[in-house]
């Protein structure tokens, strides 16, 4: 095969991590044994004295490191070397890259799967592997000292990889493949410090939670091919006949009163709800963040949460069921999105208002803003909808890692301040539970202190100005900071499409138009809460005061990805900038919006542009409400910093509304009562009724009865058989003991005996022949 | 006057008798060994007495027998001696109930 055919080389995308993650995995990823007391171990455990445990060694540290990365940049060159091989196209949409090979033979044909960049994905390939790499260049600092780098950067490859397969794939079920893989790898990554128990609970609760929904997609996507024989996404997407065929049928559940394309759409978009962590799935997100922070970046930037959205953007046909949101019509399966996506984005907003942990704040917003592009797609804003992905992909990418770096500073601070203020409790700050977001009390003590708690941090912005500026950047790209910011341009197209369809009156964009702006408004203010929180004022504690990235070597690898993310928070915006915007437009789209005029073109039947003129009251609510969100923000956290042991000022402002806020409306204590309870009270009952009442009782009886016969039986043995079996040899040995007194050795007896014998024998024969009554014969 | 067969074998009769006794009733094994003479000499007497007797046989299978009956005799006469002198040189004893060695 010719590799060099844009075609062919597609396949070759995943191949880089995928042979990383072998290589690692196999050959690289030898450890040696040393007690876990040793300070090598990292410490994070002190219930392992007296055992030994692995710590990578050096060697496969570095090679697993540098095979990693050699997989991950070749999946990046040969994904761009795609990318722009696929905008070299002449009518590129309607063609597209790929290829396909027979993957198993079904009797009535064969299921094919292969490779594909259209205009969706394309997107997708220019910001995967970039984030990724990022990541894995920023890993290598973050997690310089770890004992499992080896296994650390095999799963992430394994990630990445799934990650590329996902985007290229063609059809469904290799979709699937990868959605599946990366369902995997978080689990084992957000459990990779499994020596807590935070961590493993966390991975457990996010593996259980995406499979309800990952089952209920596999049924979606069963049912699809049971009706249309393919699962390709051209031979279904662009095919005007199967999706007719789709909106045409009545599906199997509800009666008929559901399309089968809505029944079909509205189970992937569970799948959706599922791995994208919408409400009421979402609960697994937050916990995730028990995971390092360069999967944390991962999951909530370039794989996991992009591969929920990018699966609904891609089989978007398929959802809208021959309606047209923009005139009004709305399918079953689009409303689920509004509705989900519109909720999600509001009701996740106004828990990250109330949470202290840096990096939770953060997986909040992270759920809000898949909320965005979700409710998006729900109003056919399918472009705005890519759009944000790929900018959000960027800016939250940056934000984790800068948190990452602020919670690393932190410790570092930490460990400084005990060094000099010669504290006796070092063991137990490595064993700091981090879960400890919940404690109201700002007085935390050493002895409890956490690095992710920005009430212990405050005034980073001299300690570690780099990533201040860093987190500033991909903050006001969040907060949709008026025209610098690429979140500002994604988030203005999904409003300016919302605001389209509320001035025709349309009920769902009129909802998700209200939701998203408000939710907006809150996303800038709680982002410039935590800007002010952990950057401004007076540090609030030792460690933020001694806050510092450590060496120099592993401060470059920590600082170089923030800056090209940086980069691309800021520029990735003007690829969307409408064409009539004023001076911006002029300088950046002259040939029109390049972004929405290529990614519209994914789409059989292209959505319509919104004109400008018609939307500027959005425009102007996106100026309104991220510069209203910053500066109440600004106004609260900034303007007068939080000092050390002061009580958060909208605590006394919500009263209440805080306590449910920061408890997250408490669903997960509803989940604990209405599942986790319920399973485990079943689970009760099996165990100790059913399995040990019943089923045991049962086996125990058969086996007392069974025991009953068979000491029944063996009275009856030793009584008769064995008795009469003794019987025998003893009669006979008895007898013997009798009749051997015959034998005296007295040869005088034993003639004698003869004799006798002789003459009795004598008697007999003569009476039996006659002789003694016959006549003397005469002699 | 011919002698009848009957006191023939009345002295026979006697003499087995005489040597039953002697073997079922000494003590002394050379005494027992000679009533065992005595047994053989009184068949010995039958024998010859049934030949000198018979109508039906002219060999002289009588006499011949006899004879073998001497030599066996003699055969068994310095076995047994020879045995009781062995006997004796073992447990200083000629008494037949002193060697009651083959007994439960």
């Amino acid at each position: 095969m010719n590799f060099m055919d844009p075609n062919l080389f597609l396949w070759l995308i995943p191949m880089g991590p995928l042979t990383a993650f072998l290589i690692i995995a196999l050959a690289t990823n030898r450890a040696r044994l040393i007690p876990a007391t040793d300070p090598h171990y990292g410490g994070h455990h002190p219930d392992y004295d007296g055992m030994r445990v692995p710590v990578v060694r050096d060697s496969s540290r570095v090679l697993s490191i540098t095979i990693a990365l050699s997989g991950i940049v070749m999946a990046w060159i040969l994904s761009w070397r795609a990318f722009f091989a696929a905008r070299a196209l002449p009518h590129f949409g309607e063609e597209v890259l790929g290829s396909q090979f027979n993957w198993m033979s079904l009797g009535r044909g064969f299921f094919n799967i292969g490779v594909l960049v259209d205009p969706l994905n394309a997107t997708l390939l220019f910001m995967v592997p970039l984030a990724a790499t990022m990541i894995f260049v920023y890993a290598i600092g973050y997690m310089a000292h770890d004992p499992r780098q080896s296994r650390f950067f095999a799963l992430l490859s394994l990630f990445a990889g799934a990650m590329l397969t996902l985007t290229v794939s063609d059809n469904l079920l290799f979709l699937f493949v990868g959605w599946e893989v990366m369902g995997l790898c978080s689990y084992m990554l957000i459990g990779f410090w499994f020596e807590k128990e935070s961590a493993y609970k966390a991975a457990i609760k996010a593996f259980t939670t995406t499979r309800v929904a990952d089952v209920i997609m596999l049924l979606g996507i069963v049912y699809l091919y049971a009706l249309t024989g393919t699962l390709n996404f051209r031979d279904i997407l662009w095919n005007q006949a199967t999706l007719d065929l789709l909106t045409t049928t009545p599906a199997i559940l509800f009666g008929g009163s559901l399309s089968a394309a809505e029944l079909i759409g509205i189970f992937l978009i569970v799948g959706t709800i599922g791995k994208s962590a919408q409400f009421p799935l979402h609960v697994w997100l937050p916990d995730a963040m028990e995971g390092p922070t360069p999967v944390s970046a991962m999951i909530h930037a370039a794989a996991m949460v992009s591969a929920g959205v990018y699966s609904i953007i891609r089989v978007f046909p398929i959802l809208e069921a021959g309606m047209n949101p923009h005139v009004g019509e709305f399918s079953a399966s689009m409303l689920l999105m509004v509705i989900a996506g519109g909720f999600t984005a509001l009701f996740a907003a106004t828990i990250a208002v109330a949470q202290f942990d840096v990096k939770r704040v953060l997986a909040y917003s992270t759920i809000s803003q898949l909320g965005f592009m979700v409710a998006a797609l729900g109003i056919g804003a399918y472009v705005a909808a890519t759009f944000h992905l790929i900018t959000h992909a960027f800016f939250k990418a940056l934000l984790f890692m800068s948190a990452g770096s602020v919670i690393h500073g932190v410790e570092h601070g930490e460990h400084h301040a005990h060094e000099h203020h010669d504290d006796d409790d070092d063991d137990e700050e490595h064993a700091h539970h981090h879960d400890v977001a919940h404690d109201q009390d700002a007085h935390h003590s050493d002895h409890h202190f956490d690095p992710q708690d920005m009430r212990n941090m405050g005034g980073l912005r001299e300690k570690m100005p780099f990533t201040f500026w860093a987190f500033l950047i991909g903050g006001l790209s969040l907060s949709g900071f008026p025209i610098i910011t690429a979140g500002f341009w994604s988030k203005d197209e999904i409003l300016a499409d919302a605001w389209l369809g509320l001035s025709h009156g349309y009920a769902p964009q009129t909802f998700v138009f209200i939701m998203l702006a408000i939710s907006a408004f809150l996303t800038a203010f709680y982002t410039t809460r935590q800007i002010g929180l952990t950057f401004f004022g007076k540090p609030r504690s030792v460690a933020a005061e001694h806050a510092t990235l450590g060496a120099p070597i592993v401060n470059v690898t920590m600082v170089a990805p923030l800056m090209l993310l940086s980069f691309f928070a800021i520029v990735a915006g003007y690829v969307g900038v409408p064409k009539e915007f004023p001076i911006l437009g002029w300088v950046f789209s002259r040939q029109g919006n390049p972004f929405f005029e290529m990614v519209n073109h994914s789409l059989l039947h292209p959505t319509p542009h919104p004109y400008f003129a018609d939307v500027l009251p959005a425009v102007f609510t996106s100026f309104a409400v991220a510069l209203g969100g910053i500066g109440l923000g600004w106004l609260i956290y900034i303007r007068k910093p939080l000092e050390a042991g002061q009580q958060d000022p909208l605590i006394n402002f919500l009263g209440p509304v805080w306590n449910l806020l920061e408890h997250k409306y408490y669903i997960d204590e509803l989940y604990v009562i209405l599942f986790i309870k319920p399973a485990k009270a079943l689970a009760h009952v099996t165990s100790e009724v059913i399995d040990r009442g019943v089923i045991d009782g049962f086996l125990h009886l058969v086996a007392r009865t069974f025991v009953f016969l068979g000491d029944l039986i063996k009275v009856f043995n030793a009584w008769l058989i064995d008795g009469f079996g003794d019987a025998i040899p003893q009669g006979v040995g008895m007898f013997g003991e009798w009749f051997r007194r015959v034998q005296t050795g007295r040869t005088q007896q034993y003639i004698l005996l003869t004799a006798l014998a002789m003459i009795v024998i004598g008697i007999i024969f003569a009476l039996s022949v006659g002789m003694l009554s016959a006549q003397a014969v005469g002699f | 006057m011919v002698i009848p067969l009957w006191m023939y074998l009345i002295v026979a009769a006697s003499i087995f008798s005489i040597g039953v006794f002697a073997v079922l009733a000494r003590r002394n094994a050379v005494a027992v060994l000679m009533g065992i003479e005595l047994m053989l000499n009184a068949v010995n007497v039958n024998l010859v007495a049934f030949w000198r007797y018979s109508t039906t046989d002219s060999s002289m299978g009588g006499q011949v027998f006899a004879a073998f009956l001497f030599v066996v005799a003699a055969a068994e006469a310095a076995v047994g001696l020879a045995i009781v002198i062995a006997v004796y040189r073992n447990r200083r004893s000629v008494i037949v109930e002193d060697v009651d060695m083959l007994r439960w």
